[in-house]
């Protein structure tokens, strides 16, 4: 094994602890400014690890016709979500691992978790169980697709699948606005609000029973395991904002090659550009809720077809234009 | 391998052949039926078992020919073993044998005679499946198709006796002979006018068709094909007679015989009209990829609102076909502007969904077949919490489940993704159409991929999650010995291929140099990472990711337990504190269709009776039917029945007035002479 290779693992579980520890951190970033906006207190930047720490201490309380897959449901959740934000390249593009899973595995990894926490919830047999998985499934049926021609748009401009290449090639191509790659983003963002159950399609801090989709979903679930459902939509939301800022703003993530040298330079660089983007793109997302209202449920798709359709306009226009 | 003159066409030959004696064994064997179960449809297992494994040595074998001393004066029957006939007996070798496997412990409780009979009728239809693959002439080939059609015919109406399963039965009939009558006009239009010696596959290869017959054949054939796999708008027998059949018929049928029309188009575009295709016709692509992506959007949308779980797998189907079209028509053009790396990537890509589909479709059928005999019950809106009665059915159907949602590391995500690598790369192709056209059938393929995965959370979700929801007559028990064996085989084959890409990859290569003269290669070097172009440009190890994902849940459990605790309480459910909830409070299969329905509602031609708000006992009655059904096989039936009416003015029963017709009718022709 080179020094190469050994550094990469290296900054593969660097990486993969970061965000596992972060994670909550952003999302506490968000609900804070989402209270500025509101013109409240708010809880403080460190709620999230209170009530995941809360969480796991207590007993578990569990229906008494829940079946195995309900118990294994968050730790593939879990396990599923810090996989996809461990592969994405946020501060460095040399991971080892990004060779095993590209961007359509990536997409894929994110169908699995939504297809097993769909699964539990229709598990116990409740009426908001159901609503819930039904209606996670028809967001889920034009964000997918939306995201995947995103990730396609991105693809053909740098002529590969795989992320760090895609991130690699944008990051080296002078700022020039890609028609392309514009359509895309705002596909991209309305996919991102309807993936993470925010604000137009979700809310995540009401369980107004009529209109919750994520949260009827694990409305069954106590303590640990939804200690681990929670931490992993924190995780889900960290590798959401990572993608765009990967795919729209890759300035600053350290380049192949530039670790194996100066990594001394290189990696607080890289490390305090995440932290600013990161910030910025909390803020941004905690404005955009604020001014934004929540949709009645039957416009959901029609918000999110036109997030479709703006991310094939932007394939389209690459075929078109090139560019 | 080198077997002293023995040639995989023997031992295929051979299989054929046992697989007949075997049926006709079953017969003879009516009045003991546990010898049936237990040795003739174990015995078929393991001859499946042969055939897959003589395809797998054929795969790499040069073709071998043998001419049977039978058949037409001047036309004896031709047989011909070559790598993409050997890929698809692999696939019916490899997917019966769950079947049969399953059949031994499903059929258990039949009736001698009719156990018997269906013995007969079940081999009969594998033989006749291999011999449509063999054929090398189109003598044997039609012959084996009918026999094909009516074997299978036969074992639709097991359950005679119900009318909606002999109209089912009907309507697959009449469909299935459309198409053959379109397939041997085919036939007749590359034979070229050379008389009867000019019917083997070998004289077709060197027709020379002009561009025009070139055309018609394969429309011809697209259209025989697709009746036959159920192509927009040939589609209807496929819902009708999928429910109908006993589910291993209903396995075989969905999984392996649609293939065989696969086959078929396969065989006449890129092998017998090889030459034609070369000459730019590059619109047959254009219009197998349109027609392809029409099918599976319409497949998915409609096994989205079913409320019958046969209904919902057979559209299913319907859409798997389309997805398997969309290759075929990538391939084509691909194909005629000369790009074969990309036309063996697209072929790769259809071929493996074919295998994929083969498992996991059988896999789920039979699945349906333990639930039925658990329940009594096709439609799911009675059914729920069977995870509870059948945990092996319910694991083993978890495996098929996630596998047709593509969803990785399962075998569907593979096939899935080379499909969407192919489209990745087609850009900078000649003609600017096609090129517009690319991107929005992208778009089709990956939007289908995602209903899919709706369609799948409501089958799995409605029949074997939460509490159950109507009475059920039996109490609801798991399925035995043989019936665990073959559901276990199938779903240990999904999971195998979709970890070991590279090693089927490999083979497949073998069947796209015969078809486009090129195979995909493998960038990567081991077995490990799948590259179909360049490491660089996109690769996948589904072993890797099963290990990653896999090591995180481990860590985490140990984590979690080992940090915290793991106590557990276990209660009532919480449902928000809602304390008068009872099971029919739950979404039946039409509620969780219901959002799908409303968002495609031009596409479906709905009734349904909303009770009203005083009522009692409220009921409610919705049906989602296809619009196709009225708008084209309605008007087709009422003119047919016109012209018959017309006809029947001629009947009158009298034998002296139709001797008076011959009598006309030879006079007249008479005039010509």
């Amino acid at each position: 094994m080179t020094t190469d290779q050994a550094l990469g693992i290296l900054f593969q579980l660097y990486q993969s602890l970061l965000v596992v520890a972060l994670a909550p951190l952003l999302t506490g970033w968000v609900n804070q400014c989402c209270a500025w906006l509101q013109n409240r207190s708010g809880p403080g930047l460190l709620q999230p690890y209170r009530t995941l720490r809360k969480l796991f201490h207590k007993d578990a309380v569990m229906a008494y016709n829940a079946s195995p897959l309900f118990r294994v449901t968050p730790y593939i959740l879990f396990g599923c979500m810090w996989l996809a934000a461990a592969i994405i390249p946020i501060i460095a593009v040399d991971l080892p691992f990004s060779p095993a899973a590209d961007v359509i595995a990536l997409v894929g990894v994110f169908a699995l978790a939504r297809v097993f926490i769909a699964l539990a919830a229709m598990d116990i047999g409740t009426a908001f169980g159901t609503l819930g998985a039904r209606r996670e499934m028809l967001v889920s049926f034009l964000a997918e697709p939306a995201l995947l021609m995103v990730f396609f748009t991105a693809s053909l401009i740098s002529h590969s699948t795989q992320l760090p290449r895609i991130v690699d090639a944008l990051a080296h191509h002078q700022f020039v606005l890609y028609p392309s790659l514009a359509f895309a983003g705002l596909a991209f963002v309305i996919v991102l609000l309807a993936e993470n159950a925010r604000i137009p399609i979700d809310n995540p801090a009401t369980h107004l029973e009529l209109t919750m989709i994520h949260e009827a979903m694990i409305l069954e679930y106590s303590a640990r395991h939804l200690a681990l459902v929670e931490w992993a939509s924190s995780l889900k939301l960290f590798a959401y904002i990572s993608i765009g800022i990967a795919l729209f703003v890759p300035y600053g993530i350290a380049e192949v090659g530039a670790m194996a040298g100066n990594w001394g330079s290189a990696l607080p660089l890289a490390i305090f550009a995440l932290l600013v983007k990161l910030i910025l793109a909390g803020a941004a997302l905690s404005l955009l809720e604020a001014l934004l209202a929540k949709m009645r449920i039957f416009r959901a798709p029609e918000f999110l077809g036109t997030a479709f359709l703006l991310a094939v306009l932007g394939l389209l226009i690459h075929f078109l234009l090139g560019a | 391998m080198d077997i002293v003159g023995v040639l995989p066409l023997d031992v295929a030959g051979a299989v054929i052949v046992l697989w007949l004696a075997l049926g006709l064994l079953g017969l003879a064997l009516q009045r003991s039926p546990h010898l049936i179960i237990n040795v003739i449809f174990p015995f078929g297992a393991i001859v499946s078992l042969a055939l897959a494994a003589t395809g797998l040595w054929a795969l790499g074998e040069v073709a071998s020919y043998a001419i049977l001393p039978m058949g037409l004066p001047d036309l004896p029957l031709h047989l011909r073993l070559d790598p993409l006939s050997a890929f698809f007996l692999i696939l019916l070798g490899g997917a019966s044998f769950g079947v049969s496997l399953f059949s031994a412990g499903y059929f258990k409780s039949m009736q001698g005679n009719t156990l018997g009979l269906l013995s007969l009728e079940y081999h009969l239809f594998l033989a006749s499946m291999a011999l449509v693959l063999l054929a090398d002439d189109a003598y044997m080939f039609m012959v084996a198709w009918e026999t094909m059609a009516l074997s299978s015919y036969f074992l639709v109406t097991t359950d005679h006796n119900v009318p909606d399963i002999r109209k089912a039965g009907y309507l697959y009939l009449l469909i299935a002979h459309v198409g053959a009558i379109a397939i041997l006009l085919s036939f007749g239009v590359m034979q070229g006018g050379h008389g009867i010696g000019a019917y083997t596959f070998v004289a077709m290869r060197g027709a020379h068709l002009s561009a025009f017959w070139a055309s018609v054949a394969f429309l011809l054939a697209l259209f025989g094909f697709g009746a036959k796999a159920g192509l927009l708008p040939l589609h209807v027998w496929l819902p009708e007679a999928h429910p109908a059949a006993p589910s291993p018929v209903s396995a075989l049928m969905s999984g392996i015989m649609l293939k065989t029309a696969i086959y078929g188009i396969l065989r006449f575009t890129f092998d017998l009209l090889g030459d034609s295709l070369g000459a730019q016709q590059w619109w047959w692509g254009v219009l197998a990829l349109a027609l392809g992506l029409v099918t599976a959007i319409f497949g998915v949308m409609f096994a989205a609102v079913q409320g019958d779980m046969k209904r919902l797998l057979a559209y299913s189907s319907i859409e798997n076909i389309g997805l398997l079209l969309v290759g075929i028509g990538l391939a084509i053009i691909f194909h005629v502007y000369g790009k074969d790396a990309l036309a063996a990537l697209s072929l790769t890509a259809m071929l493996y969904h074919s295998l994929n589909h083969a498992f996991f479709k059988c896999l789920l059928f039979v699945g349906t077949g333990s639930i039925l005999h658990a329940t009594g019950e096709r439609n799911m809106g009675r059914m729920g919490g069977l995870i509870h009665h059948m945990p092996w059915v319910a694991v083993l159907m978890l495996v098929g489940v996630l596998s047709i949602s593509g969803l990785p590391p399962f075998n569907g995500f593979v096939s899935e993704w080379l499909l969407l690598q192919a489209f990745l790369l087609s850009p900078g192709l000649p003609n600017s159409y096609i090129n517009m056209l690319i991107p929005v059938a992208a778009a089709v393929i990956a939007l289908a991929a995602a209903l899919a995965a709706y369609v799948m959370v409501k089958f799995y979700g409605i029949i074997f999650l939460g509490q159950p929801r109507g009475e059920v007559k039996t109490q609801p028990h798991d399925a035995g010995i043989w019936e665990r064996i073959g559901l276990g085989w199938l779903a240990l084959a999904c999971v195998a291929l979709g970890l070991a890409p590279v090693c089927v990859v490999r083979q497949l290569d073998l069947v796209t140099q015969l078809l486009v003269g090129r195979g995909l290669g493998n960038a990567a070097a081991g077995w490990l990472f799948l590259a179909p172009v360049d490491i660089e440009r996109a690769s996948y190890s589904p072993v890797y990711f099963l290990l990653a994902v896999l090591g995180v849940m481990l860590v985490t459990a140990l984590v979690v337990h080992y940090f915290y605790h793991g106590r557990l309480r276990r209660g009532p459910a919480w449902d928000c504190g809602f304390p008068a909830q009872t099971s029919r409070m739950q979404d039946t299969a039409e509620g969780f269709g219901q959002p799908i329905r409303r968002i495609f509602e031009p596409f479906f031609r709905i009734e349904s009776e909303l009770p009203s708000a005083f009522d009692t006992h409220p009921r409610y009655h919705g049906r989602s039917d296809d619009r196709l059904w009225f708008a084209l096989y309605l008007p087709i039936k009422s003119i047919t029945e016109k012209l018959s009416s017309l006809a029947s003015l001629l009947q009158h029963g009298r034998i002296h007035l139709y001797l008076s017709y011959t009598f006309v009718t030879l006079v007249v022709l008479l005039a010509f002479v």
